[in-house]
């Protein structure tokens, strides 16, 4: 018997169109998996009674013929996006029992649409981290297990984690998640599912607590390709509350997915074999070049000569936004606060006891090169870097349609691992972080299982606002890659 | 590039963060770390580079100076960590 659980999206929407089952089973359904699953710390907040009043409305509004595309789907969210009357922490202890008093404007799409929230999910503290090993709430387990070690415990990745584990483990039918750097695809490779950052400027980010405001971008996180494009066309749209929105329609990106790639040009970049690529990632690799020849895509070489110095790029310009966004973080409106002498006192103490070690760590780097007589040399250059890094994607778009790569270096390691020093850390977005630095659309999916049993992901890369073709083409890999593997509890 | 602790120091008075002064030699070698690491992008030659400030290709819009929002001081104050008669409160700055 195939599960509530099991299904993908768009399968439970047109079983719930034809009255299989209601909403409130498919939320219950899905409250049972969290139950069972709470071990691995997906969620931070859970709203189980929320969920079935939502999924008994949603009833309701089909009863009336008043179905949204997302009718009675249940979804978790990220615990970034401020959701009216649900505490939203951002996992710091910062913004421990903060309840927004407004909606963020992709959560309230989703509601529109008529999806269920079953609660805020787990993710490194304000989405600084690859591992959700930064989270105040302590860290997200992998519900995927090595074959070698079933005892050890995976990372989930991050910042995304909450969101991939819970999806991966049957706990949301989807997610949202967000991303700067890596935190959609990294999380998405890591747990065996598919996620979409979209260009940036796609989804609105107003709500969203914001950590580098020039790279972050809200996506989702789904089991299939169609599901994230479902996902996407509802949580897009121009809103006039974020200025860098953009002001232009959004296309059904389910209909892209016609199958046919014929003739595409699909870019392959030299530069992308770093040393440090486990072997079976570019074996996953080269099998995803040749699944698109079978379905009629030309393979073509391109370069992307500035690649390389993506990643010091990146951790000067998203510290610098960061210490500049959550210079709002004063223990004064919101949030924690520890009293002092005098009103200096107290910002100090507050920020001391409210940011965790990697936050306050990027808050400093970003302080200091954005300060007096440094700005020029790191800052002002990172931004150059920048204008580079997008010229060398802006080139390589000129000759093909879209662009594919490995998600992440390695498979997902152990809790507590590559923690000695942040910079092997920040070593497993060196394939994401390009693509943020200029603002393109970045898809992983699932293609393979490493040899110990662990999923290998693969990225696609489109041209600005050409999410469709992105779509497109990962749907003729999904279908080439046939993943039904499946995490070892579920 | 190495940051001595009087300059983490420094540093986190602006960031206004307090920081302990047997935390500051650990942190000066995470810091300096990190930005030996970064000063790579000395190499990159990007004489007449114009920088990036923004990806999205578009100039900002312009919108009518009119009042848009506002109107319900309770909600702002809902989550403060303290607040009377209306108003944000915090502890004395004047002598």
């Amino acid at each position: 018997m195939s599960a509530l659980t099991d299904l993908s999206i768009a399968e439970a929407a047109a079983r719930l169109a034809k009255g299989e089952f209601t909403a409130v089973d498919l939320t219950r359904a899905h409250l049972a998996r969290m139950d069972a699953g709470r071990r691995l710390n997906a969620f931070i907040t859970e709203t189980p009674d929320l969920a079935l009043a939502q999924a008994a409305e949603s009833d309701a509004r089909r009863a009336k013929g008043q179905a949204g595309t997302l009718e009675g789907i249940p979804l978790g969210i990220k615990d970034l996006f401020c959701t009216e009357g649900v505490q939203t922490t951002a996992a710091s202890r910062i913004l421990e029992g903060f309840t927004p008093q407004y909606e963020s404007t992709v959560t309230a799409n989703l509601k529109k649409a008529g999806a269920v929230f079953l609660g805020k999910l787990n993710l490194d503290e304000f989405a600084m981290g690859s591992s959700n090993t930064t989270s105040a709430f302590g860290p997200v387990e992998n519900p995927w297990k090595r074959k070698s070690d079933p005892a050890a415990k995976l990372v989930p990745g991050g910042s995304s984690g909450g969101s991939a584990a819970a999806v991966a483990a049957r706990m949301a039918m989807g997610a949202t998640g967000t991303d700067t750097g890596g935190s959609i695809r990294q999380p998405a490779a890591f747990c065996g599912i598919t996620g979409i950052k979209p260009t940036y400027g796609r989804c609105s980010r107003w709500g969203i607590v914001a950590f580098a405001s020039s790279l972050d971008q809200a996506g989702p996180m789904a089991r299939t390709v169609e599901d994230c494009a479902v996902l996407l066309s509802a949580m897009a749209g121009h809103d006039p509350k974020d200025s860098t929105s953009a002001p232009m329609p959004v296309p059904d990106f389910a209909r892209a997915l016609s199958g046919d790639i014929r003739g595409l040009k699909v870019g392959i970049p030299v530069e992308y074999r770093p040393q440090g690529l486990s072997d079976e990632v570019a074996k996953v690799w080269d099998l995803g070049v040749e699944w698109l020849k079978d379905a009629g895509a030309t393979p073509v070489e391109i370069s992307l000569p500035t690649t390389r110095h993506a990643l010091p790029t990146y951790y000067i310009i998203a510290p610098a936004e960061c210490s500049s966004n959550l210079a709002r973080y004063d223990g004064l409106r919101f949030g924690r606060r520890v009293e002092g002498k005098t009103l200096d006192d107290m910002y100090r103490k507050t920020r001391a006891a409210g940011f965790g070690r990697e936050v306050r760590r990027r808050i400093l780097i970003g302080t200091y090169v954005l300060s007096a007589g440094y700005y020029d040399a790191y800052y002002a250059k990172a931004q150059k870097v920048r204008r580079l890094i997008a010229d060398d994607f802006a080139a390589a778009f000129q000759k093909v349609d879209v662009i594919l790569t490995p998600t992440a270096p390695t498979p997902a390691f152990a809790i507590g691992e590559n923690t000695d020093d942040p910079v092997t850390m920040w070593l497993n977005d060196v394939f994401t972080i390009p693509t943020s630095l200029a603002g393109l659309p970045g898809l992983s999916l699932p293609a393979g299982l490493s040899a110990d049993g662990l999923p290998l992901g693969l990225q696609l890369i489109g041209r600005p606002f050409d999410e469709e073709t992105v779509f497109r083409v990962a749907g003729v890999m999904e279908k080439a890659a046939a993943f039904t593997a499946r995490p070892q509890e579920v | 590039m190495s940051l001595d602790t009087a300059k983490v120091r420094s540093i986190a008075e602006l960031a206004r963060i307090e920081v302990a002064d047997d935390q500051l030699p650990h942190l000066a070698g995470e810091l300096s770390k990190i930005l030996t690491f970064v000063a790579q992008l000395a190499e990159v030659d990007t004489d007449g580079v114009q920088p990036m400030t923004s990806v999205a290709a578009m100039t900002l819009a312009m919108r009518d100076d009119v009042v848009t929002d506002g109107g319900y001081p309770d909600k702002i104050l809902a989550n403060a960590p303290e607040a009377a008669e209306g108003f944000f409160t915090v502890p004395k700055v004047v002598e």
